[in-house]
């Protein structure tokens, strides 16, 4: 009943265990849908709400779920969310929705939602579970936002569709960088994420299989030939 | 006739490759592709529950769910398409288990060798990503088949390209920060952009 544990299912995901960077949850809907912020936003407050309503119902009959079909029961779950979120968007943002086209759908699949799920809702009380599915959606959003950001800016030169810095095109002077606006793009952008952060926490640099030896230098090689 | 269904299964192979263009299936494909043996098995998989779960979808779509589609059943009027996501899931996470259980029971060696993978599929976003784009471009059933066996195996084709490539990349010199996670996410980057070059292509 420490509020120090609640704050911390919330804050953790954001960098120190962002489902993206290290945990390799939700990887899919980060690409397809970075390229506009309007859009990137829309996904993320509906991944953010699926996820920690999800965790919340799991949780809330985790003692009841037979553990044989507990897969299924989860799928349900979600997918009956997704269906709520899915609906409400048709009604009340259509142009959104037809841009977002089946991602909506494929949030069921997003493993940030199963792999939260089965790793903590099944275990944790309710309360602690909404939050930690409220977390791990911030940390989703974040890097979604992020990625969103640079692509726009840098590839349309807009924010939210507004002008931020103007096109040659349109008789400004900023060259749009169209490779941004690619999906591939935004693999390579969430690569240079994980160098910032890897950087700023060392800790999450991956250990190496083998260690390699050390680089020989010309020194090395002449000394050696004069001893042969 | 046999041109139009070579036609279908090129463009979902290479132009609309599901991992790479589409971009789905992403956590498993970078999460399994260290090594070529496990990105093999996997892919095996995805190809076997895309060529099942696909033409399956696609007849409970046309004869259930389609708008007006119980008009053989006498029921007119009908339009079930709000549960779409919910029966597609559905018919996969059942013919995962089915699958697994009549594998170990009659072939256990390719059970032992699929096993792991195939709990995983269920939550592969590639196989319930086939299925509503197959919805999507509006298929016959035979077209259906096709591009469930197209879709898995550009997919397979895909990570055990990955696979390769990064068990190459073991015996370089990687910064600090980029090593594991990072290249792999700067090498699917440049792979995804080479498969742009298909693009525009037509048969």
């Amino acid at each position: 009943m420490n509020l120090k544990k609640y704050q911390e299912v919330i804050i953790k995901p954001l960098i120190d265990e962002n489902p993206i960077t290290l945990q390799i949850l939700g990887i899919c809907s980060a690409l397809a849908v970075t390229n506009n912020l309007t859009v990137t936003m829309v996904m993320c407050v509906a991944v953010i709400s699926v996820l920690s309503f999800s965790n919340l119902f799991i949780s809330l009959i985790r003692n009841y779920i037979p553990s044989s079909i507990r897969i299924i029961v989860q799928m349900t779950i979600i997918a009956s969310l997704v269906i709520v979120v899915d609906e409400l968007l048709k009604a009340y943002d259509y142009e959104t929705s037809k841009k977002l086209s089946v991602f909506v759908g494929l949030i069921i699949t997003n493993c940030i939602v199963m792999g939260r799920a089965e790793a903590f809702a099944m275990k944790e009380r309710p309360l602690l579970s909404f939050l930690d599915g409220l977390g791990n959606g911030l940390g989703y959003s974040i890097i979604l936002i992020g990625v969103a950001t640079i692509r726009e800016l840098f590839g349309a030169g807009t924010l939210f569709g507004y002008e931020i810095l103007p096109l040659v095109s349109n008789g400004g002077w900023y060259m749009g960088n169209n490779l941004l606006l690619l999906p591939p793009s935004s693999f390579i952008i969430i690569g240079l994420f994980i160098w910032l952060i890897r950087s700023i926490r060392p800790n999450q640099v991956e250990e190496d299989d083998f260690n390699l030896s050390k680089h020989s230098t010309a020194s090395d090689l002449t000394k050696r030939e004069l001893n042969v | 006739m046999f041109e139009h269904y070579l036609n279908i299964f090129i463009t979902t192979v290479f132009i609309e490759n599901i991992a790479l263009s589409l971009f789905l299936g992403m956590c498993t494909f970078i999460a399994i592709s260290k090594k070529i043996d496990a990105a093999f098995g996997l892919g095996v998989a995805v190809i076997v529950v895309c060529l099942i779960t696909v033409p399956l979808n696609n007849l409970i779509y046309n004869y259930i769910l389609r708008e007006d589609a119980l008009t053989w059943a006498g029921i007119e009027g009908t339009n079930l398409e709000f549960v779409e996501l919910i029966s597609y899931i559905g018919v996969i996470a059942a013919s995962v288990q089915i699958l697994e259980m009549f594998l170990d029971k009659y072939v256990p060696a390719l059970y032992n060798a699929l096993g792991q993978f195939l709990p995983l599929i269920t939550v592969n976003c590639a196989i319930l990503g086939a299925s509503l784009f197959m919805v999507e471009k509006d298929l016959l059933f035979v077209e259906s088949v096709v591009y469930g066996f197209g879709a898995g195996f550009g997919w397979a084709m895909a990570i055990v390209v990955l696979a390769g490539i990064r068990e190459k990349l073991k015996y370089s010199d990687i910064p600090e920060g980029l090593k594991g996670l990072g290249t792999t996410f700067i090498i699917v980057g440049l792979m995804s952009f080479g498969f742009m070059s298909f693009g525009g292509i037509s048969l």
